[in-house]
């Protein structure tokens, strides 16, 4: 069973006035077949965390350390860390002008699989796949998220995540800027991966809105750099009738 | 002063005017301004059957029609044999005529004239093919006749020290299609010119065009189109990609122009004209001039528009195609593919156009074409037939 370990992390970005600490410290393991929360607060470090187990380059590594089945992933390329089964569903995913949807997608494909797939079970594949997402077969046409919608932009994040079947999915407020139409059929799409016990997912959104869709057996309060609380789905309920003050001010007074 | 004069001059320009600012006279070694005992280069030609190729006295050939500037005057003059390629009444082929041009050497300057006269009704295809070392000023004059439709490629594949000077004029006849297709991958400094007038209503122009500059190359590329006679078209679509080398300074700039002059005068009633360019910076060490100039006389036209920008392929963009498991290369490739591929496909040549893809993917770097890659892309067209 895959498992991803995260042992105090820290990370620096290139800030004006010399690097500035971003990650002070996060410890934490997403199994495969586990859905994971992370909650917290505007500007945290949420992404930053995400970002840095997808391998961007703006994040520097100071400490710790980040396996995925004891393979080190802080030594692989973006690419390789993919390829070992990671995928990150970006926040704000980007615009690729000139490159079509499907000719991306079945790149990755071959890419993360190591073979093309077959032309004529693509096709079907795709089409199922984005059939389920309510995503118009037009899209397969567009250029990469040029011109989408926020909402087609993550429906599009987790047609990939459908796609590539990845043992450690990382999905960053993947809920956000969502109608609650989309946001059931975005869930839907996430409860579909994870119901088949294969994937590991970690859920990082700010409002606890999309856990009502989508049950973690773990929620972790992540507050200026670190995690602060730990616990099962209650303790995303106590969040939602109490926010994030408690643990902000704790966190301040620390 | 308008656009066309800036076309026309009969000094040797020093630099300062408008049509030379961009261009580096320095490393022209001297044929913008003077030629002496030129050479010809190694002209070899596959006619398609029917087709009719002479060779013949320069001096015995009518003057160049349309603007002719100092440079290429002066390469018209110092040329003492022309070769003649004719497309004859009602002759329909899609066969090309491959002319391979090859670089006799960088010491001596070489020049050449070539007409191609599609007469009326024809219909073809001719490829001109430029590869290996010269300092060339060539003049090819293009005479598109009535009801003919020409697709005139020209493809400078030049070794990395060629100096390339050209004016390509072709004259549209009435109803008449001209397709121009330039692809510009070799050479040190290559300035292309390709001009185009009307001799009757209804012509058509199209003018396509794709170009790679990597470290240390300086491709230049000004289209005149003079619209001075009613209801004709004119559609210029230019593309280029820029890789330098930052690492070796100055010398490794990648650097680009493009000119697109249009003119719509008094008399070009019902014209209709757009043109384009794009470009696609991948590395720091690069620089593109795009500037497109429209000078209209009438208010009665279809229409008439340009548009000219130049992005970048960032490391934003190559982190997302990383983060879905393609390797860099692939990924700068699918980026530079995707780029290109609607000016390519308008080509409509098939053989040429997956030459063209080739030459693109080994400016990248990258190996080209193995067998399983050719196999990967028609799988990717196949694919996108069938969802589309
Ligand atoms: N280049 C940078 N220079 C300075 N600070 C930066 C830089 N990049 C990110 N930061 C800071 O790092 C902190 C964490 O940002 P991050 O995007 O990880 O937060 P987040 O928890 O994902 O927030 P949100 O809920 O808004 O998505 C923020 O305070 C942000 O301003
Ligand atoms: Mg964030």
């Amino acid at each position: 069973m895959a498992t991803l370990d995260i042992r105090d992390l820290h990370v620096s970005v290139n800030a004006e006035g010399g690097p500035r600490e971003i990650l002070r410290g996060v410890d934490l393991t997403v199994k495969q077949g586990e859905t994971h929360a992370i909650m917290g607060p505007n500007g945290s470090g949420k992404s930053t965390l995400a970002y840095s187990v997808a391998g961007h380059p703006k994040y520097t590594i100071t400490s710790g350390t980040v396996t995925l089945d004891g393979e080190d992933v802080l030594a692989m390329t973006v690419d390789q860390r993919a390829r070992a089964g990671l995928f990150l569903a970006m926040q704000y995913p980007v615009e690729v002008p000139g490159v079509s949807v499907s000719n991306f997608l079945r790149t990755s494909v071959t890419a993360v699989k190591g073979e093309a797939p077959k032309l004529r079970t693509w096709v079907k594949e795709m089409r199922t796949a984005m059939d389920a997402l309510s995503m118009d077969p037009a899209f397969a046409e567009r250029n990469v998220n040029e011109g989408f919608s926020g909402g087609e932009k993550k429906r599009h994040e987790i047609l990939q995540m459908e796609l590539l079947k990845p043992k450690i999915a990382i999905l960053d407020e993947t809920d956000s800027g969502l109608d609650v139409d989309a946001l059931k059929v975005v869930s839907e799409g996430v409860n579909r991966v994870a119901s088949s016990g294969e994937v590991g997912v970690l859920l990082i959104t700010h409002y606890t809105r999309i856990l009502r869709y989508i049950r973690p057996d773990f929620v972790h309060v992540f507050v200026d750099g670190r995690i602060v609380a730990e616990g099962g789905p209650e303790l995303a309920d106590a969040l939602e009738a109490d926010g994030y003050d408690r643990y902000i001010k704790a966190a301040a007074s620390a | 002063m308008t656009v066309t004069d800036t076309h026309t001059d009969f000094v040797a320009p020093t630099g300062r005017e408008e049509a030379w600012r961009f261009t580096p006279l320095k490393s022209l070694r001297g044929i913008y301004s003077e030629i002496n005992s030129p050479v010809p280069p190694q002209l070899t030609i596959d006619a398609a059957a029917g087709v009719v190729v002479t060779s013949v006295d320069t001096t015995a050939l009518p003057a160049a029609s349309g603007p002719v500037d100092w440079s290429s005057a002066i390469a018209r003059a110092a040329t003492t044999q022309s070769t003649v390629i004719t497309l004859p009444r009602d002759f329909v082929d899609s066969t090309p005529t491959v002319v391979r041009i090859e670089g006799s050497g960088v010491d001596t300057p070489s020049v050449a004239h070539i007409v191609i006269n599609a007469e009326l009704f024809s219909r073809g295809v001719v490829v001109l093919e430029h590869s290996g070392s010269a300092t060339y000023s060539a003049n090819v004059e293009i005479n598109v006749a009535d009801g003919a439709h020409l697709t005139v490629v020209s493809i400078q594949s030049w070794s990395a020290d060629t100096v390339h000077l050209g004016r390509q004029h072709a004259v549209v006849g009435r109803d008449a299609t001209f397709r121009s297709f330039i692809a510009t991958f070799g050479g040190k400094v290559v300035r292309l010119v390709p001009t185009v007038e009307y001799a009757g209503p209804g012509g058509n122009a199209e003018l396509m065009g794709v170009f790679f500059a990597d470290a240390g190359q300086h491709l230049e590329h000004r289209s005149l189109i003079d619209h001075a006679v009613p209801h004709c078209r004119s559609n210029v679509m230019y593309k280029g990609a820029l890789k330098g080398d930052p690492a070796l300074g100055p010398e490794g700039i990648a650097r680009t122009v493009w000119v697109g002059d249009v003119i719509i005068r008094a008399a070009a009633i019902g014209t209709e004209t757009y043109e384009l360019n794009r470009n696609l910076v991948l590395t720091d060490a690069a620089r593109a001039d795009s500037v497109p100039n429209l000078e209209i006389e009438t208010g009665e036209i279809v229409g008439a528009g340009h548009a000219s920008a130049t992005g970048r392929f960032d490391d934003e963009q190559l982190f997302y195609l990383q983060s879905r498991g393609i390797p860099a290369d692939v990924a700068t490739r699918l980026v530079v593919r995707g780029f290109f591929a609607d000016v390519i496909t308008k080509l409509g040549v098939p053989e040429w156009e997956s030459h063209l893809q080739a030459a693109i993917d080994s400016e990248l770097g990258l190996a080209a074409g193995s067998e399983s890659e050719d196999d990967q892309s028609e799988d990717d067209q196949a694919v996108d037939e069938a969802t589309a």
